[in-house]
């Protein structure tokens, strides 16, 4: 622990440790001192000038942002020359910046907004002409207005320390000064948004949001973001049942403010006019809308007809749905279909690890101990692409802690700008390269592994032994793709493994024989895609499709039912890191129901509804903790938006990982798989970039 | 983009000049001597000076638009400063600029149409206790008078 | 060369060597003592150098007036990164052009300075940035560092001692704050010139982020006379605060402007009279800017029994800052000069800090509008007030610099402001500034 000082501010008596900034110690302490350029974590600028306090012999007002505490130091947030100092300060800024708070996005929620009614000079002294240029859009997603810009540089700090992209910097001086992006008229960045949320004012506003609504009549609802395997919080603002906008302006996640185009932008395949809202059947050789209970019932006929002629049941669930989901499903299945046959699209090796490690729970790292490990390995990963909030916390991590990364890859990754070795290796030769860092990595005091799709089974047990034998603690990340990939894998969703990785009496086909086999009955398919580039053998099997869209599968499927995106429904996802964070609907939309629910309801269509249990998440989850190995997680924690690390095996795994069903899609930040097909925005970032190459 | 042995040699010169890894600094220095042999900081020139010293386009755009003595636009072959700060104001400078104007007929940063001359009121020069003060691009002019200053603008428009 | 004749009251200790035929060359350098106190330096210890700096009470020239001594002692010798010597040549406070003269007639004289400091910091590098409208200074400064190569005075093994030392100049390119040593040394990375935030002070952060000593050319200059005769001997040139003696830069309404070395303490009315010669035309003096632009400015009587030394320039509320001085005569427009400053800060703020940014602009507007016939008696009062709200409050010295000279006018030439009101055409408009050499 760092030494205490003593100090007062406002006449309270504190203590905080040395070194901590007066605007911090104040701010934790319930003391409120103004700022614009003062953002915790990036930078320190001094440039707004609006936290200027009185700070006993020092000769004139003192910047509360660069001024460390001091034993006996005394502070004085708001005597008459403070007041009068914030709000001439207030008084230069709004002199150039127009007065169109009532046309401006950023009303009701600005910065500037807010200090103007808190401290004054709200009428103005300046009759001169004010500096004027027209809007500018950057991008499909940012537009620029520069005579609102107050030039706290925060959108240049994130986007350089931040995000280590470095788009944006500022041009000219003086009055004049303005930010500018790095393509001279428009920006080739990652698309993030982060500079748009970070802006206090409405100089950056966002392409989704602009002039759609006020802050004020929407509902705030945080929830985790869908696309990747991260498990950012993002909270959707909704009017009217439909998703204006993301952010996490609240900072409320692990991921802090931190989101990617895809969590702060690519909410809209939610109401795409493709969306699926009614049942449709397979009438005359068509697919044809049929009413929830007429699907249910040929659904449950046509099960109920392949279970008791003995015919072979196939069901491929998702990466994208539900713990309580997935846990139901193959519950569904193991107990009602009394079939194995059930299995997902696998994207990264977590079953080795979990079993190399044979109960050493301690190796899982979190995203939180990426931003605090003092050391850190990337293998054969592109983490700014693929995993951009990894990517995001190992540079916080560099920025803070001047943690040591290390970077083994084939390409040029973001991670080079803060490494300490890079190691260039030819594709498949990263784990054999990883030997070359021994010595280095043995000085250190701890690290973190994260490895890409390429590594897996016995490259997995090679990389587990190296960490071993470094004689350090080593934690590891298997990295998987989706926003529950890691759950799928826990809850069993897999015929050799049941939930919590015991494995299952007589394995079932996985998802590559069910396609394959000659006699497969039905196949059953949940938020997934299996036949986008296959075909399946079985061409008389009973396929039902349990989707948001008609995808290459559900135009094949007898039944289709139209699913609930995670926007739309409650329950658990487990992300890269194995931390269990709860989904809350932000919206619902006509006709789709939640896949849990429609699970439920075939059970209840085929009398087996006792056989599963209730169809509520809760009772699910609760389930789920009783019996899934490391799920017991305190459910306060999640309940009020938390995260909870699982911690999902003590000792071995009696099951060899199918490598060859391991494979990753590799999804960029501009691609979603289906998700992504469907997301305007990111498909209008997609073209944009195009066209610029 | 391919410039004279000359400033070749003086970019090599800078380049190692400061400490390994720090070859941005070179950059202002570059610049400037560039734009005396090119005319004006292009945007080819930009992009040159970024690969040379290793940062992107944008950290060569942030400083060009800084310093005022680096120009996008082309100049005249003459450039002529003429300073209107306090010593040179209190001294006839102001004159001297408005005088030089209606005699080119051109303003401040206008270059004449055959592209001889170009103008531009400075900020002080350093020439303040021979006020007034002008430079025809690099070269000090001293306690400059209207007389002096026609003779000077008649020369520069003969000069090849 | 000489741009103006030398006055008989001036004590020529930087400046003995200006009007000496190839006063820039090593031999006339070699021939007037020079080298004689890098000689000298070099038989003494670190400490020794900075304690006869201390003891000549040799204040930093550019305008902070902060000890020199001091300042050296505070860099941290034994620290294992590379040390830097920078000189700030950069001379952009307006009135200014001393620096211009000092390296112009002995080039030699500044790099021996810098070769002493060097000793005293243990330092092996140093970098002279030069404002990029003094190019032939550069092309100066290139030839004595070639020189002082060839003789051995800079390179390896200076006088076959294991000292070592590299210099190099480096241009700016147009940016009154770049003379902000911070704003310097980001400029010198390559970057624009915004100030650093301080502390960590450039003593100890500086050039590439590592220990610099940061001094004016003057500065440097000072310190071979200190070395070569000892700091009581300069000391005892000035007053007792303030050691040596000043380049001066006589500007404005006075017989003979130029460039007079002065010793501290100087009286104020002899300079204008004796070495300036008086004022032109016998008018009578209005305004007094000792030191630079950015001085609150003086009146007539405020100049009575005056002397230009730090502490006398305090007492009046002022400073002796750079050594810009301008005599302003009766027929001066007030309002025009502190239109004409405010003009020069609102073109070179950086743009950083918000006070400085909004509010030279702001206040530039108002004065020009101001000064057209355009003002409202309101008017006044509020180019007083922005000025306060800006003073003491930006992120670098340039908003002071911005803010004192024109409260200073506002203040003290309050009825030049009335004659301006409604709509009444500046009254001195037609009084002729030109003066026809």
């Amino acid at each position: 622990m760092a030494d205490l000082v003593k100090l007062t501010i406002n006449d309270r008596h504190l203590e905080v440790p040395a070194g901590t900034l007066v605007i911090e110690a104040a701010k934790r302490n319930g003391i409120e001192i103004p700022s614009f350029c003062y953002y915790e974590g990036l930078a320190l600028q001094a440039a707004c000038r609006m936290c200027l306090v009185e700070v006993e012999k020092a000769p004139k007002l003192m910047v509360a942002c660069t001024l460390p505490v001091a034993e006996g130091m005394v502070v004085r947030t708001e005597t008459p020359t403070v007041q009068q100092a914030r709000k001439s300060m207030l008084e230069f800024l709004l002199s150039n910046h127009p007065l169109d708070c009532p046309v401006c996005d950023k009303g009701g929620e600005c910065e500037l907004q807010d200090m103007v009614f808190r401290y004054g000079a709200g009428e103005s002294r300046f009759t001169e002409q004010k500096v004027h240029e027209d809007e500018k859009q950057w991008s499909p997603v940012v537009f620029f207005d520069m005579p609102r810009c107050i030039l706290c540089f925060r959108c240049v700090r994130i986007c350089g320390e931040g995000m280590g992209v470095n788009a944006l910097g500022v041009v000219n001086r003086g009055v004049l000064s303005e930010i500018a992006p790095n393509k001279g008229d428009h920006l080739e960045c990652d698309e993030c948004g982060m500079c748009i949320d970070i802006c206090p004012v409405g100089a950056l506003t966002s392409g989704t949001y602009r002039y759609k609504t006020r802050p004020w009549e929407m509902e705030h609802v945080g929830t985790i973001c869908t696309h990747c395997s991260n498990g950012c919080k993002t909270t959707l603002g909704v009017r009217n049942d439909k998703i204006i906008r993301g952010n996490n302006r609240d900072r409320s996640g692990i991921n802090g403010e931190f989101l990617c185009i895809k969590g702060r932008y690519a909410f809209d395949f939610s109401d795409h006019p493709d969306r699926l809202q009614t049942p449709l059947v397979r009438t005359g050789g068509k697919l044809q809308p049929a009413s929830w209970s007429q699907a249910l019932e040929v659904v449950a006929k046509n099960f109920q007809d392949v279970k008791q002629r003995g015919g072979r049941f196939g069901v491929i669930g998702s990466n994208h749905t539900t713990n309580e989901e997935n846990y139901y499903l193959q519950k569904f299945a193991r107990q009602v279909l009394m079939t194995n046959n059930i299995d997902h699209h696998r994207t990264g090796d977590v079953l080795t690890l979990l079993d190399a490690l044979s109960g050493r729970n301690e190796a899982l790292a979190t995203t939180q101990d990426l931003y605090q490990s003092k050391a850190i390995l990337v293998v054969a990963a592109e983490l700014a692409l693929e995993h951009p909030f990894l990517s995001f916390q190992i540079r916080a991590n560099y920025r803070h802690h001047q943690a040591h990364v290390y970077a083994v890859t084939s390409q040029p990754v973001r991670e080079d700008k803060t490494a300490t070795v890079i190691v260039r290796a030819a594709p498949g030769a990263e784990l054999s390269a990883v030997e070359s860092l021994r010595e280095k990595l043995k000085a250190e005091p701890e690290l973190i592994i994260l490895y890409g799709d390429a590594i897996k089974g016995d490259g997995v047990r090679k990389l587990v032994a190296f960490g071993t034998s470094l004689g350090i603690p080593v934690k590891y990340v298997p990295l998987v793709d989706y926003s529950n990939s890691r759950g799928a894998v826990d809850m069993g969703l897999m015929p050799e493994l049941l939930p919590g990785y015991q494995p299952s009496q007589a394995f079932g086909l996985t998802w590559a024989d069910m396609l394959a086999s000659e006699d497969l009955g039905a196949l059953w398919v949940i938020g997934a895609n299996p036949l986008k580039n296959a075909e399946l053998r079985a061409r008389n099997a009973f396929m039902v499709v349990q989707e948001m869209f008609l995808t290459d599968t559900a135009q094949i499927a007898d039944v289709v039912l139209p699913a609930a995106s995670a926007y739309e429904k409650s329950g658990t996802v487990t992300n890269v890191c194995g931390e269990v964070q709860r989904l809350k609907r932000a919206i619902q939309t006509m006709g789709a129901k939640p896949d849990l629910e429609i699970i439920g309801l075939i059970a209840k269509e085929m009398d087996a509804a006792a056989v599963v249990g209730p169809w509520t998440s809760d009772s699910v989850f609760e389930e789920i903790r009783k019996n899934v190995r490391g799920y017991d997680v305190p459910v306060a924690m999640i309940a009020t938006g938390g995260a909870a690390q699982t911690m999902p095996v003590n000792g071995r795994i009696a099951v060899e990982s199918r490598t060859d069903l391991i494979r990753s899609t590799h999804d960029n930040l501009f691609t979603s798989g289906t998700l992504g097909r469907y997301s305007k925005m990111l498909n209008s970032v997609l073209e944009r970039r195009l066209n610029y190459h | 983009m391919t410039f004279s042995p000359e400033l070749e040699a003086k970019f090599d010169k800078l380049l190692k000049s400061y400490p390994p890894g720090r070859q941005r600094a070179a950059m202002v220095p570059m610049l400037l001597f560039a734009q005396d042999e090119v005319g004006s900081v292009t945007r080819e020139l930009v992009d040159e000076v970024a690969k040379r010293v290793g940062v992107q386009a944008l950290q060569v755009d942030e400083v060009i638009t800084y310093y005022s003595m680096l120009h996008r636009k082309p100049l005249g072959k003459h450039h002529v400063q003429i300073c209107t700060n306090i010593s040179c104001l209190l001294t006839g400078g102001e004159e001297l600029w408005k005088h030089a104007c209606a005699k080119l007929g051109i303003g401040h940063k206008e270059v004449t149409p055959d592209g001889r001359i170009s103008l531009e009121e400075v900020e002080c020069i350093g020439a303040c206790s021979w006020a007034p003060a002008l430079q025809v691009n690099y070269d000090f002019h001293h306690q400059v008078t209207p007389e002096k200053l026609d003779q000077l603008l008649d020369r520069l428009r003969k000069l090849t | 060369m000489l741009y103006n004749e030398p006055s008989p009251l001036e004590v020529r200790v930087l400046s003995r060597r200006f009007g000496l035929p190839n006063s820039a060359s090593i031999d006339t350098y070699l021939a007037t003592d020079g080298y004689k106190a890098l000689r000298k330096a070099l038989e003494m210890k670190p400490e020794e150098i900075i304690e006869e700096v201390k003891t000549s009470n040799l204040r930093g020239r550019g305008g902070a007036g902060f000890s020199t001594g001091m300042k050296w002692s505070f860099v941290p010798r034994t620290s294992p990164k590379p040390k830097y010597i920078v000189v700030n040549a950069d001379e952009s406070e307006p009135v200014t052009c001393k620096d211009r003269v000092l390296i112009e007639n002995d080039p030699h004289q500044l790099i021996e300075g810098m070769l002493i400091a060097a000793l005293a910091a243990d330092a092996h590098a140093g970098y002279i940035y030069i404002r990029g409208e003094y190019r032939y200074l550069i092309d100066i400064l290139d030839t004595a560092i070639a020189e002082a190569y060839q003789h051995g005075y800079l390179g390896k093994n200076i006088l076959g001692t294991s000292f070592s030392f590299d210099a190099y100049t480096h241009t700016g390119a147009g940016a009154y704050e770049c003379g902000e040593e911070s704003a310097l040394l980001e400029s010198l990375e390559g970057k624009r010139g915004i100030p650093r935030i301080r502390p960590p002070f450039p003593a100890v952060v500086g050039a590439f982020q590592c220990p610099t000593v940061l001094n004016n050319v003057e500065t440097y200059c000072a310190a071979p006379a200190i070395i070569r005769d000892g700091g009581a001997a300069f000391a005892a040139l000035g007053v007792p605060k303030a050691g040596g003696t000043k380049l001066t830069c006589l500007t404005g309404h006075v017989n003979k402007p130029g460039v007079y070395e002065l010793p501290l303490g100087f009286s104020v009315d002899k300079m204008i009279n004796e070495v300036g010669g008086g004022i032109r035309g016998g008018k009578k003096l209005k305004a007094f800017i000792p030191g630079g632009s950015s001085c609150p400015v003086l009146t007539a009587a405020e100049c009575e029994g005056l002397t230009m030394d730090y502490d006398a320039m305090a007492k009046r509320k002022t400073m002796l800052g750079s050594g810009g001085v301008v005599i302003m005569d009766e027929d001066t427009c007030m309002v025009k000069v502190a239109l004409r400053i405010m003009r020069f800060y609102a073109h070179e703020s950086c743009g950083w800090c918000i006070p400085c940014r909004e509010g030279t602009s702001w206040l530039r507007k108002t004065l020009v509008r101001f000064h057209d016939g355009m003002g409202q008696r309101d008017d006044i009062g509020l180019i007083g007030d922005l000025a306060k709200n800006m003073l003491g409050r930006t992120f670098c010295p340039l908003g002071d610099a911005a803010a004192l000279p024109t409260i200073s006018i506002v203040e003290k030439w309050a009825a030049e402001f009335e004659a301006h009101l409604n709509g009444r055409p500046c009254p001195y408009e037609n009084v002729s500034q030109l003066v026809m050499a």
